[in-house]
């Protein structure tokens, strides 16, 4: 089946002659939800600009469900809905306005009951007639999402959708992306916030420094990368780790009730026995047991390290 | 052809007009007012006629082309600066609409624009002088392809600027000049040979000898030289703007 977009080799240097995107080769299923992580400025708006048309391709090529988003460029962009980083409104028109403006300039003949159910789903149809002025921040977040919907896109792109929206919102933003790829809809997000890729996504893509450095399905990805640990809750608190245990990976909780033992799951001799034989042998009591898995954000601060 | 784009930028410029459509015909009619108090009523009185046309009925085809140039340029710079200022232009760049197409509909809204308040100020100057068209289809045609050259001049100059001072540098610096030299309030007949010549090389000596030359039938130049200015005019503007969509010029990164 072909990929709902298919990047081959993108590099973009701006007219400052800053290297924004060195060789980014990437494919996006239809239907699946991808998170692009990555810090500031490492070249994630930069992507969806040049995936979009904002920004000039220098080098390399898109592809739109096999459409090139140059050469045909027409039927590339119809498929998208872009909601951009930044608020940029028309401060001065109503939200009904500039969400019906959105869906003709993408070709398509007005549909008032459309667009009512849409602005009713994301709780903006009491504010319909409002200039977008008078809107909240996270209210014109929302107007941004209904202009990107408008027209009913395949695909729809949300770059950090959720800066600035509060805990609820940001809940119920979550659901209804959900909601959109159960539609079909192919969703491609970027963010700061690790626990919304963690939540949210099918895949990841994780880029620093204007380079793609992993492509993973979130599972695999966690599991490959994520190590686990071992915690252990002591009898008697302890101030530094002992010597005799210097052999581990060991580190120690504040209050020093707890050493705390990393190690891979994946690998069958990763001393978890011989960390509890040691324990019993230098007479270290303990009362419980815990693992944590890491999370996606122990794994994103390991990989920008290494890169 | 994305109709339903070009017409959404349409709908849209024009509806920011309508917003603040108090100014947009205010200005105009209130200019146009003072300069026939000034021009045609106090210093009018006591100038000859001009080729048998009274000084008041005289200046009306200047005034007009002097406000639907002004109105063209900033209408159209405007248009296409603001979105462009507002980070707006995002939508307009990613969605399934060619340059031209997006053209169309900006300079099509400015051009209709400038043609409304061209009309009005054709009529504030009905309560002054009483105005003879001898060549309606004429005075159509030369205003409407008026409005539609320096609105494509305005959106040229929209794309251009980029700051607002360069935005009001163009119609102050270049046009506001060039109107006053075409012979607005003057038959460049009247002027010593040598400035004679060289206002030929204001292309909107032509403009105004034309549109006068279809109220009056008097004019600076032949119509047909007039006429062929403005199409020369209208072609190089099309294709400036040709050239700027091929390249993306400050559209793009
Ligand atoms: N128009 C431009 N001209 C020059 N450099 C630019 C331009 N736009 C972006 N850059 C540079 O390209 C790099 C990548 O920027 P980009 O906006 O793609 O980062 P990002 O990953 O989206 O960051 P953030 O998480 O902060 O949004 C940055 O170093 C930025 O300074
Ligand atoms: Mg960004």
């Amino acid at each position: 089946m072909t990929p709902a977009i298919s990047v081959q080799g993108l590099k973009k240097t701006y007219a400052d002659g800053y290297q924004a995107l060195d060789d980014i080769t990437l494919d996006v299923q239809r239907g699946e939800i991808f998170a692009l992580l990555g810090p500031n400025g490492a070249g994630k708006t930069t992507l969806i600009s040049m995936i979009c048309g904002i920004v000039k391709i220098d080098t390399g090529s898109v592809k739109v469900f096999g459409h090139d988003n140059v050469h045909d460029y027409r039927q590339a962009r119809s498929y998208i809905g872009l909601v951009p980083q930044e608020l940029t409104t028309d401060a001065f028109e109503t939200v009904w306005k500039t969400v019906s403006f959105s869906r003709e300039l993408f070709g398509k003949s007005s549909n008032p009951a459309y667009i009512e159910e849409l602005l009713k789903k994301l709780s903006l149809w009491d504010k319909k007639d409002a200039q977008i002025r008078t809107l909240s921040g996270g209210m014109k977040r929302r107007v941004m999402i209904a202009k990107a919907l408008s027209h009913e896109p395949e695909i729809l792109f949300l770059d950090e959708p959720t800066a600035g929206v509060d805990v609820e919102l940001r809940k119920s933003m979550w659901a209804q992306v959900r909601q959109l790829r159960e539609m079909g809809v192919t969703i491609i997000l970027t963010t700061h916030y690790i626990e919304e890729a963690e939540e949210m996504a099918d895949r990841i893509g994780v880029i620093n420094k204007g380079q793609l450095i992993v492509t993973e399905e979130k599972k695999v990805l966690m599991k490959k990368l994520g190590k686990k640990q071992l915690i252990v809750h002591l009898h008697h608190p302890l101030s530094v780790v002992p010597e005799s245990l210097s052999a581990f990976e060991l580190g120690l909780s504040k209050d020093g009730q707890c050493l705390v033992f990393t190690y891979d799951p994946a690998i069958q001799n990763n001393g978890v026995l011989d960390f509890m034989d040691a324990l019993k042998s230098n007479a270290i009591g303990c009362h419980d047991i815990e693992t944590h898995q890491s999370s996606l954000e122990d794994i994103f601060v390991q990989l920008i390290g290494e890169s | 052809m994305n109709y339903h784009g070009i017409l959404a930028i349409y709908k849209f410029e024009m509806s920011r007009a309508f917003r603040t459509i108090g100014q947009s015909i205010a200005s105009p009619v209130i200019s146009t007012v003072l300069y026939f108090i000034v021009f045609g009523a106090a210093i009018g009185s006591r100038i000859e006629d001009i080729d048998g046309v009274s000084y008041g009925a005289f200046i009306v085809p200047g005034l007009i082309m002097l406000t639907v140039l002004g109105q063209s340029i900033s209408n159209a710079s405007f248009g296409i600066y603001f979105p462009r200022f507002t980070g707006t232009i995002y939508e307009i760049l990613s969605a399934p609409i060619s340059f031209f197409e997006v053209a169309i509909g900006y300079v099509g809204a400015a051009a209709t624009k400038s043609l409304v308040v061209g009309i009005i100020v054709l009529m504030t100057a009905g309560f002054f002088v009483p105005l003879e068209i001898q060549h309606p289809v004429w005075m159509a045609f030369f205003l409407v392809m008026t409005c539609i050259t320096f609105s494509l001049l305005g959106f040229i100059v929209g794309i251009w600027a980029d700051g607002f001072e360069k935005l009001q540098l163009i119609p102050l610096l270049i046009i506001t000049p060039l109107t006053f030299l075409g012979g607005s309030f003057y038959s460049i007949h009247m002027l010593p040979d040598f400035w004679q010549k060289i206002s030929l090389l204001n292309p909107v000596v032509y403009l105004i000898s034309g549109f006068r030359w279809s109220f009056y039938e008097s004019s600076d130049v032949s119509l047909g030289v007039s006429v062929t200015m403005i199409l020369v005019f209208l072609g190089i503007c099309m294709a400036l703007v040709a050239w700027i969509f091929k390249t993306g010029y400050r559209l793009k990164n």
